[in-house]
């Protein structure tokens, strides 16, 4: 599993650096990045799960 | 300013200063929003208020059939000195795209974690010296002798503006937010002094340039040309008054809320790492600011006919209630910890300070109930709300118990 961020959709709320900064991090505008290529291991996709469902702006996508 | 009729029906004569919305407004919206669901009104020239999730995201996200160049609703529709679409007013918050962007680019990196996150020492000490001085009090205020305190304070350093004009910004914002109900004429001559304000600081800026934000916007280039003065004071207007009233009230009303719920109160103070779930929770239930829209032509939303120049009340608050987003929407739930809530907006005027404000809340709170880690309301009677568009206890007269 991958997580990723579509860059057109996400507006910086910041929810997901917050809530998984290991997972994500921020660019100069404050948008959202996800840090390394975004691969997910077991412990690591609850979190990312958590903050995909807490971004306002649905811009989280976690894919096979 | 006249007195105005009492609203009888939201539904088809909504006001959002009437006093009972500026008292508890969570009642009417939830009304509205299961018979209604989008109210209209023929106050302020004629407007719309959509009370669910759904439509103000999709207000939110349509830029092409709402303009944001005015955001706050008045009866001043087309002031005089009207600066119009694309720049509007305030860029980037009364821009449209494509400028929106451009504006916004501007003042992004600012506002970005990074530089808010090096604030938090700074913004400690404010909160310890203004609790400091409410030390050995029984009875304190925690707006007008706390939360009120807190944003100015940061925003005056941001921009480099004198920390004793403190005052002035207070005033600055409470005509530009609360007063909406004035005639054009008056609104018109009320101005003035505000704009004279922001245009003594930028020739003060011109004269004595120096690191702040000021300085900074009077002197970036875009495409080699350096920002029309009315966009850099545009843009200052819209730092100094969305950073102060806005964090002001998220503050108020969460220790407003503490003071009532004692349990909420203790589990903050034992497990302070709820706090960042606390914080959105605050954020969802008590979100402060609706912003507004206007038509950009005839348009059919959701059945309306919304015609061109109507407002567009646009209650992000509201939204945080909607029971089809948000489980027990209408509960204050301390950990919640799926809160897809909407407190800073949506789409592209997500709100530029959202770091800040998150900050500032996180930091106030934590300072005040380690220093006072039991207290309760005093009076409730006493409190008093701002009207409008930013909503936020203004008094809130609380007893420390230790």
């Amino acid at each position: 599993m991958k997580v990723r961020i579509d860059p057109d959709i996400c507006q910086g709320q910041g929810r997901c650096f917050s809530i998984a900064p290991g997972l994500f991090g921020f660019d100069e505008l404050g948008n959202g990045v996800v840090i390394g290529d975004g691969t997910l291991q077991a412990d690591t996709l609850a979190l990312a799960q958590l903050a995909q469902a807490n971004c306002p702006e649905h811009a989280i996508f976690i894919e096979e | 300013m006249t007195i105005k009729e009492p609203v009888e029906d939201f539904a088809t004569d909504w006001d959002h200063t009437d006093p009972r919305w500026v008292r508890d407004p969570y009642p009417i919206w939830a009304t509205l929003r299961e018979t209604c669901p989008v109210a209209h009104t023929d106050r302020y020239g004629g407007g719309w208020f959509p009370t669910t999730h759904e439509m103000v995201s999709s207000i939110a996200n349509d830029t092409e059939h709402f303009t944001s160049r005015m955001v706050v609703v008045t009866n001043n529709k087309f002031p005089p000195n009207f600066i119009p679409a694309p720049m509007g007013g305030a860029p980037p918050i009364t821009s449209d795209p494509p400028f929106h962007a451009i504006a916004r680019r501007l003042i992004l990196p600012a506002f970005a974690p990074g530089p808010v996150n090096a604030l938090e020492p700074q913004i400690r000490s404010l909160c310890r010296k203004h609790l400091d001085a409410m030390a050995g009090h029984e009875f304190v205020d925690a707006g007008t002798g706390y939360a009120q305190f807190i944003p100015p304070g940061v925003i005056a350093q941001m921009l480099g503006f004198p920390a004793e004009d403190e005052d002035i910004f207070r005033e600055i914002v409470h005509f530009i937010l609360d007063l909406v109900d004035l005639a054009p004429e008056e609104r018109g001559e009320m101005s003035e002094p505000t704009l004279n304000y922001f245009s003594n600081q930028i020739d003060d800026h011109l004269a004595n340039p120096r690191d702040d934000l000021t300085s900074y916007l009077l002197n970036v280039e875009v495409g080699g040309k350096k920002l029309a003065r009315e966009h850099v004071t545009g843009t200052i207007v819209l730092i100094l008054v969305a950073g102060i009233d806005t964090t002001w009230s998220a503050i108020g009303a969460a220790l407003w809320h503490l003071a009532q719920h004692p349990s909420d109160l203790a589990r903050l103070v034992s497990e302070p790492e709820l706090m960042p779930l606390a914080v959105e929770e605050f954020l969802r239930f008590y979100a402060p600011v609706t912003m507004a829209r206007l038509v950009n032509d005839d348009y059919e939303f959701f059945g309306c006919p919304m015609k061109k120049d109507d407002w567009v009340l646009l209650g992000f608050p509201a939204a945080n209630r909607d029971p089809e987003v948000f489980e027990r929407a209408d509960t204050f739930i301390i950990d919640r910890e799926v809160n897809r809530h909407a407190a800073f907006g949506l789409g592209i005027h997500r709100c530029v300070g959202s770091n800040l404000a998150r900050l500032e809340l996180r930091v106030a709170l934590e300072e005040f109930i380690v220093r006072f880690p039991t207290f309760t309301l005093a009076n409730d009677a006493d409190v008093t709300w701002a009207p409008g568009q930013v909503r936020g206890p203004r008094q809130i007269p609380i007893r420390v118990l230790s």
